[in-house]
């Protein structure tokens, strides 16, 4: 080999060296840029529900191919591709509840549909399904909380009488109706948005939010000491004290059931008192009875 | 005698006729459309051809098709997809491994209608200069974005992808899609010859892959009469492909373009007033003799 070969052949190594290291950074560089682009892009906003059985969010944005499967086989197509310049993961499905709600197809197509377990096909009752929860979220504004017959998220609710009850509470403005306060629960909730679609006000006042921005946490540490004795069969600190009543002849009080109760009758079923009835018993005894 | 890059193909439209010089190009329009239409005509006249977008697709209830680099991403932040993505990703491969994988590039991808539109208005308008990467690069960012996965946990590169971003964009809904497509139809028009997809585009890089083996190649079969008009090196994307097998007969080369960066677009079989080229089987023993592939890849 002569040596100018092995002089182009120097000149050619170090260039190649300089390229691949310039290459390299400018990539690198853009690697980065696109970590943090993610870290902002991939943040869903509350109102865009991901359809039934998606992995919590982390885990679907990686599982995701955004190939809009399961938009097409949705019979109700209440489900969106995210576009370049919304706030959504660019091509993620979504929906919005408000607009269109999941209405809970017993087959659920969407998940079979999926090509890669974005969508979990392990769910196959969409009764178990979490897409989010809803929340009675403004209580100045839902009529039920002015006394008025609403009921209307109660009634759509497609796990009636289980997702949304109603409580009945005491009216203090009329002093003598009740409020029917409607209150979600957890446990049931699937979080498909048909409350917040049939709310009747101009904007909802019970809306769908994602489960873990919905849902608060107890103290690790906290316990709850009724809790505790049911699981124990005792209590666990200082035992009860049974509380006496002091209370006139013939008068009896059921703290846990009728309260207070003015004929004999109590008096035969209430625990049998280390006192006698009439006060005067106590205080006309003399002090060799104790 | 070389042409410049303005009159690309006079020559070959005068010999041949307009039709014969744009022949692969019509038919890759073709493709191109038909495959995007064959996609829109559920949303648009509820006849169900394909569902989904190129990223995964289901076409007439039957046949599924994944795109493997897409799926790699996924599968690399943890994923173990269904029994129908593997089987439609396998398909994808083998059809590619055969017809040479960058034919995804120039048959089927919607942005090379724009980055083609690109080259044809630069090469009217006279602008010059080339680019600054290497061609490397799109290995390197292909490497990224199988890296960012592992990193992240997400399928990052699809959040900016320009290739699933235009397709959803025509399929689903545009958004803000056009800006991004607009962006790399100025970058490839001003700033930088076939910049997008000859140089940084991953998903080029990734089908690239596919073609080592490819038999269906275009083999400059009749490169004795090239008479260096230079409109093939002008209207091919990847034009560093071509010399080797047009020029290589004195080194021993064979005449078939084996670089894996070949689209099997046809555009030099079209503006080649010569006849130089022509599809074929790398394989072949039918080419002239003198003209075996060298077999040394």
């Amino acid at each position: 080999m002569s040596k100018t070969d092995e002089k182009a052949r120097g000149v050619n190594r170090r260039q190649f060296l300089t390229t691949t290291l310039k290459t390299a950074c400018s990539v690198g560089l853009m690697g980065v840029g696109l970590g943090f682009y993610t870290q902002r892009a991939n943040a869903l906003p509350p109102m865009a529900i991901r359809p039934p059985g998606a992995l919590p969010e982390e885990d679907f944005l990686g599982a995701c191919i955004r190939c809009g499967l399961c938009v097409r086989d949705c019979p109700f197509d209440i489900l969106f591709l995210g576009q370049l310049g919304d706030d959504i993961p660019t091509g993620s499905p979504y929906f919005i509840a408000r607009t269109g709600p999941c209405e809970m197809c017993e087959d659920i197509p969407c998940v079979a549909a999926c090509p890669t377990n974005a969508l979990d096909h392990s769910l196959t009752d969409i009764e178990k399904a979490r897409m989010g929860l809803a929340v009675v979220v403004d209580q100045e504004n839902c009529i039920a909380f002015q006394g008025l017959r609403c009921e209307v998220c109660f009634n759509v609710c497609p796990i009636r009488g289980k997702a949304i009850t109603l409580d009945m509470q005491h009216n203090v403005r009329s002093g003598k109706h009740a409020l029917f306060i409607p209150v979600v629960h957890s446990d049931a909730c699937t979080g498909c948005g048909l409350c917040e679609k049939a709310c009747i006000l101009e904007k909802a006042a019970i809306k769908v939010f994602p489960t873990d921005l919905a849902k608060g946490e107890l103290g690790h540490h906290y316990r709850f000491g009724w809790k505790e004795k049911e699981k124990a069969g005792k209590a666990l600190v200082t035992p009860d004290v049974e509380h006496q009543y002091n209370l006139p002849e013939g008068v009896g009080y059921d703290l846990q059931g009728e309260g207070l109760i003015l004929d004999g009758k109590a008096q035969d079923n209430a625990p049998a008192s280390p006192f006698s009835s009439n006060p005067l018993d106590t205080l006309n005894r003399k002090p060799e009875d104790d | 005698m070389a042409n410049m890059p303005q009159d690309l193909g006079k020559e070959a439209i005068a010999k041949k006729g307009w039709l014969a010089a744009h022949r692969w190009l019509i038919l890759r329009r073709i493709s191109q459309l038909g495959i995007l239409a064959a996609f829109m005509a559920g949303p648009w006249l509820d006849l169900w051809i394909v569902k989904g977008n190129l990223a995964s697709s289901l076409t007439l209830e039957t046949l599924p098709l994944t795109d493997p680099h897409i799926l790699l991403q996924a599968m690399l932040s943890g994923v173990v997809p269904e029994t129908t993505a593997i089987i439609g990703v396998f398909i994808v491969l083998a059809f590619y491994a055969l017809v040479g994988g960058r034919v995804y590039c120039s048959w089927v991808c919607p942005v090379n209608m724009v980055t083609d539109a690109a080259a044809w208005l630069r090469r009217k308008l006279g602008i010059r200069g080339a680019s600054h990467a290497s061609r490397s690069t799109r290995y390197w960012i292909l490497a990224l974005t199988l890296i960012l996965p592992l990193i992240t946990g997400g399928i990052v590169w699809e959040l900016v992808n320009p290739v699933s971003i235009l397709f959803r964009a025509i399929v689903f809904s545009m958004g803000l899609a056009w800006i991004l497509i607009l962006g790399i139809f100025l970058f490839d028009l001003f700033v930088s010859r076939d910049g997008w997809c000859g140089h940084y585009c991953p998903v080029g890089a990734f089908y690239s892959l596919l073609s080592v083996r490819a038999p269906l190649r275009v083999i400059a079969v009749n490169r004795e009469a090239c008479d260096d008009c230079m409109d093939c090196f002008n209207v091919c994307p990847e034009a560093q492909v071509i010399k080797p097998a047009l020029k290589g007969a004195t080194k021993g080369i064979g005449p078939v373009i084996t670089a894996t960066q070949c689209t099997n677009c046809g555009r030099c079989i079209d503006v080649c007033a010569k006849d130089v080229f022509e599809f074929g089987n790398r394989y072949s023993r039918n080419q002239k003799s003198s003209l075996q592939p060298a077999q040394n890849h």
